[in-house]
Parts: C-alpha cells; structure tokens; sequence
C-alpha cells in the first residue's frame, strides 16, 4: 500500500486490486478508494457470486492488514462476534490456585490471558502497524439487534468488556461489509457506510477476470466460457451464473484437456456452472447446442 | 475542497431530494468529503463518487442518474417522478375513513342498545367481507385491527439464564462468576434456556378482480401483525398480473394511509392474475434468498390463474422447501359445495401445509390462530 494515502488515487487502487488478481470497474475501485481515504466502511451489496467476499480478502492482501472474517447468521451475538472468556481455563486456574494454598481474585479471573477475542474485538485491538481488514459478511442473515450493535461498532470503533474496560481502536480497521439483499439492511448502518451495488461484469471484463483467475483456461475457451454465462444469464435462471462460477467452468474444462466447448463437454460440465436440478433441465430442454453456437459466436470475435 | 463547490455540493443534493431520494445530511457531507479526495474536474469521479455516498438503494440508482445528468449539464432542472395516479381503492377507504360517521347512532339510554350493537358484532365477524356496506366495513377493519396477532416461535441461537434449577444446558460463565468466592469449586451451578424467538411472516395477497376486498381486509390484517410485538418481522407483498412489496408501506403508524400508499405503489389492482410468474418472481428476488428461509408464508388468493399451472406448481414446490409453513388463505373455501377446481390453486395445494377460509372477521381469528401455531386448522 502507498506511504501514505494522502497521495492514492483511485487509478492506483484498481491497479493494486488487479495486481492482486481482482479486475474491479471503476465504480467499485472509487467506492473502496473513498472507504480507505474516509476511513469508512463499505457496504456491497449484489447477487451472490459477483465477487463482494473477494474485495476484502484483496483488500488485505495488497494493505498487509490481517484479514478477519465475520460469517454472521441468525441469532449470532456478542460471545460470538466480539468475546468470551474461556471458562475451562478460568475454572482450571480457580482449582490450580487453590491447590497451590493461595486464593485466586477475581481480577486474576477476569484478566486478558482467559479472554478470547473474536473478530470484532481483534479489528480494533491489534498491535500490527496495518490496521486489519474486518470482513462482516452477509449481515443481512444477521437479526436486527446485532444490526443495532454493529451501527454502534461502527461508529465508535470501540468495545467495552464489563469485566476489564473498553477497548478503543488506535486507528480503525477497513471494514468491508456484505450482503444478499435477502432482506433490506437498516437505513441507519446504510448511511453510516459507503454503498455499492456490484454487478455482473460485461463480457470483456468476465474474459480478463476468467483469464487472470484460470490462466490454464486457454484466451479461446476463455472468451466462449464468458460468453456462454452471459448467455445463460440471460435464461431467467433460479440462479444466474456468477463470476466464480464462470472462473470454476474455465478451469473445470481446462482440466478435462478441452480447448473449445462442444456439446458434449458442456452436457457434462454444466454442473459446474449451474447448481439447481431445474435450471440444468431447462437449459437442457432448451437445448445445449444453441447455447454452444451462443457461446462460439460471442467468443469467436 | 476548492471554493463555491460546497454549493455545487448542497444544490446538487436538493435536487436529488427534490426527485423523491432520501438524502440525509451525513451523506451530503460524506459526498462533499469525497470530492475533496476525487476532485470536480472528472465527471465520471464525481459520479462514483456520488453512487458510494448518496445512494443506498440499487433502486434509487436510476433516480441518481437522471439528476446527476440534468444538473452537470448545468440545468439544475428536475422532472419530479411521475405522481402516482390516485387508485379508486384509495379513495374509496379514505371517504368512508370518518369514523364517527359510521358509528351506531347512539340513542344511549339504557343498555339495550348495547345489547344490539353486541350481536351487531357477533353477526358482522361471520359476514362475508365482500358484501360488506360501507358502515360494516368499518366496524370489520376496527375489529381487524383489534386483532391480537403473534407467530409461532423457533429457537434462537441466544440462551439466556435459566430460573429453575437444572432446567436447560449448563451456564459455565455463570457458573464461574458464582463460585468466585469458593475459590472455584463448581458447588452451585447455574444453567441457561434458549431463547424463543418468533417467526418471520410473510404475506403474499392477491388484490386482482374479486380478491380485492379480501385483499383490503388482509393487508388490515397484516398491518395489525405488523404492530404486534410478539411477531417476528413481517414482510408483505401484493401481486396481480406483477408483485410489489408494500412491507414499508405498511410499516406506518396510521392504516389508512397505510393501505393508501400501499395502493400506489401496486399497479395493478384488479388486474388478471399470473400466481406462477408472480410466485417465481418473489422466489427468485426474496423468498429462496432468504427471506422465506424458515418463515410463515401467508398467501392470499383464489387460485384462479391465467398462467400455466405447472409454473404454479413448481414455485410452491420451491417455497415449500424453504419456508416453516405456507398457509393459503383462499376466502371462496367458505362457500358451500367448494372444491379446488381452479387450475392454479389444484396444483398449489399439495404444497400448502394449512388451507383455510378468510372470507370474514371471524375467519380471520383463524388464521391468527393458525400463524401463532396455537389452533391446528385444516
């Protein structure tokens, strides 16, 4: 990462993301630049296989900050997502002191050896010289409580643990926050974030990305695996293909020794691509040789 | 930030306002920040930068564009979206809303009158909703609103302290904290219970041709849930030849201008009726995403579908799998002699789990009976 930000642009963050192996367009490379330069957390939100979780996990390769994940899903809360003591070492230490004739206090209980941080509360309370890159991802599985928490997190970088104090941020992670759109997010952690909404890429981006991603993919398979998925994003699937579903197609027929689709390889492949029983039979019933002429026209130019 | 831009800044902000988008004043002043960082000479900058801090909404998106287009061009001139024309069904709830119009005329002498007026209720809750007059129909809806509805609870992943000793799983954190004192000895434990937490509802209510009073009354209903504490969250969609969320619509304190809102935003209230389209559209946006994931889905509708019935099918089949019930409120099931002809609603049937009447005040008791898993109706 630069010095300092003073002198980032945000050509130079797309160009650091794609050093990094993530093609982004120039509205997600500004939205991640004005995250790093503002110090705020970036909201992403997008159907699923467009590419959100990857952004952070880039974002903390190119800074050097450490990457810590939070997976959340109904019912998650604070032993989970900030602390929890270890209550068998402070039972065992309990036993061990009084074994040994002294009495254990309850500040030695309570103290920060039988303190185990989970990812928020490791965010703000590290000692690297990066700050880390707290990935929240699909808040919107989360409930409205922890939703009311993380506003909070988020706005005071802060963490109190009754028994010890709070814990304060020197300077503030990189917060990366993704989600579905299964339900909306509340307006009040929205306006605390900035927002992105990622799309599918068009098809000369889908090509760069599988050709960075599945180099082994030859450039000829590339452009007709980008093309097929395009077209196949156009059948009003359950599920769409998305990118990593593309990269995982290219490389799964890379494997297989093929350099261009035919309709057998794709009959066989298309479980790669496509992870619903229905949308396989209607693609199937479509026919697969139309989507193989789509996918050897678009790709041929 | 270079001088005069803060202006530039503010207008541009009103202007997005005046177009009907939600613009905060952290967010003007997130957006002014990140032009300071961006600069005003590339446009395509200004832009994003514009998107990252302005809008929040992937639906605002075209809003933004429109006026970002009209005011960089130095015409700070914007169109106001198109006023929603007001539908008959608003009007009509809003004419009769004066209450105390269609209040019994009050002789109030002796107790008789109240006597009358209480059978009046009983006779009204077993009414059917469409052959309601105006008066009746707002005594029904009062009733509705009365309604006290919860949902039926599933454990959360939360356990909280238990009061009864040796009721639920071991407390080891509340364990050692009690047993500080005895240097540790677990002498006296403490346990902890889950949490039960009510399901998410959702309703999915027909407002096309003969459904629509019933829809009326539904939506009533829904917004009745929608106020009800003891109901997980409630998310409710109207759908005809199209669905439309009117979740937020119906978020309003005040019904009526509720169910107004709520009327337009839906286009097409007593349209034709496409369930299948309406239910793969509402599978593919919300349901299966999430937001059926272990809920109570609540349809309302008579079945009759001008679509392809296997589409029907196939769409139910998908939200039975996801969701905890699906309840079909069909109000015609009341009528003598019914049976489930209607294309749509034969093969939507092996899918549903309750199938109830929703025709009057009375059965709609029902089906809150049915959504808070108290009363076992088929």
């Amino acid at each position: 990462m630069a010095a300092s930000t003073s002198s980032l642009t945000v050509e130079d963050v797309a160009a650091a993301l794609a050093g990094q192996g993530y093609l982004a367009d120039e509205g997600l490379a500004t939205s991640i630049f004005l995250a790093v330069v503002l110090h705020r957390p970036l909201l992403l939100e997008g159907d699923a296989g467009v590419g959100k979780t990857e952004v952070a996990k880039v974002l903390s390769a190119w800074t050097g900050g450490e990457l810590l994940r939070l997976q959340c899903y109904e019912g998650i809360d604070v032993s989970q997502a900030v602390y929890e003591w270890d209550y068998a070492r402070q039972l065992l230490h309990l036993r061990a002191a009084e074994a040994g004739g002294a009495s254990a206090s309850e500040d030695d209980v309570y103290s920060e050896r039988f303190l185990v941080r989970r990812p928020l509360l490791r965010a703000i309370d590290h000692a690297a010289p990066v700050p880390p890159v707290l990935l929240i991802d699909e808040v919107d599985r989360s409930d409205d409580e922890f939703e009311a928490f993380l506003l909070e997190f988020l706005s005071e970088y802060a963490v109190t643990v009754p028994e010890l104090g709070t814990f304060k941020a020197m300077e503030p992670p990189l917060v990366i926050i993704t989600s579905n759109r299964t339900r909306d997010v509340h307006d009040a952690l929205k306006r605390r974030c900035l927002y992105h909404w990622v799309e599918h890429p068009g098809f000369e981006r889908e090509v760069a990305i599988v050709r960075l991603r599945a180099p082994e993919a030859i450039p000829r398979l590339a452009r007709q695996v980008a093309g097929a998925v395009e077209a196949l994003r156009e059948m009003h699937l359950y599920k769409p293909p998305g990118v990593a579903e593309s990269i995982d197609w290219a490389a799964s027929l890379a494997a297989l020794g093929c350099s261009e689709i035919d309709e057998r390889t794709m009959d066989l492949t298309l479980g790669t691509v496509l992870k619903y029983q229905e949308d396989q039979q209607r693609v199937r019933a479509a026919g697969v040789g139309d989507l193989v002429r789509a996918a050897l026209r678009r790709g041929g130019d | 930030m270079m001088a005069g831009a803060d202006r530039i800044v503010t207008g541009f902000c009103v202007a997005l306002r005046a177009a009907g988008l939600s613009v905060p004043t952290g967010s003007v002043v997130s957006f002014a920040e990140a032009l300071g960082w961006v600069g005003l000479d590339d446009e395509n900058a200004v832009y994003w930068a514009g998107r990252a801090t302005l809008v929040r909404r992937p639906e605002d998106a075209a809003v933004f564009d429109r006026v970002f287009a009209s005011y960089w061009r130095h015409h700070p001139v914007v169109a106001s979206p198109a006023t929603p024309e007001p539908l008959p069904l608003t009007v009509a709830l809003d004419e009769d809303g004066a209450d105390s119009g269609d209040a019994p005329p009050a002789d109030g002498t002796d107790g008789e009158v109240i006597a009358v007026r209480y059978s009046a209720v009983e006779v009204l809750r077993r009414r059917d909703l469409a052959k309601l007059n105006p008066a009746e129909w707002a005594e029904a809806r009062r009733l509705i609103s009365t309604l006290r509805v919860s949902s039926e609870v599933r454990p959360s992943r939360r356990r909280r302290a238990s009061r009864g000793h040796g009721r639920g799983h071991p407390d080891l954190r509340g364990t050692v904290r009690r047993n500080l004192r005895r240097g540790g000895v677990p002498i006296e434990r403490a346990w902890k219970v889950r949490v039960m937490r009510p399901r998410r509802v959702v309703f999915l209510l027909d407002v096309s041709g003969s459904m629509e009073p019933y829809a009326r009354a539904l939506a009533r209903f829904a917004h009745a849930a929608v106020g009800s504490r003891r109901i997980g969250q409630v998310e409710a969609f109207a759908f005809g030849t199209r669905l439309t969320r009117i979740t937020k619509q119906l978020a309003r304190r005040d019904p009526d201008a509720a169910l107004g809102a709520a009327a337009e935003s839906v286009e097409d209230w007593s349209g034709g009726t496409r369930i299948g389209s309406v239910l793969q559209e509402f599978n593919d946006r919300w349901g299966v995403r999430g937001m059926a994931r272990g809920a109570i889905v609540v349809i309302c509708s008579d079945g009759w579908d001008r679509g392809d019935p296997e589409v029907v099918g196939a769409e139910m089949a998908r939200i039975s799998r996801v969701a905890h019930r699906v309840v079909w409120v069909n109000p015609l099931k009341s009528s003598p002699g019914y049976a489930p002809l209607a294309r749509g609603m034969a093969a939507a049937l092996p899918y549903v789990d309750r199938f109830v009447e929703g025709h009057a005040v009375e059965s709609l008791e029902q089906l809150a009976d049915v959504i808070s898993g108290r009363e076992p109706v088929s």
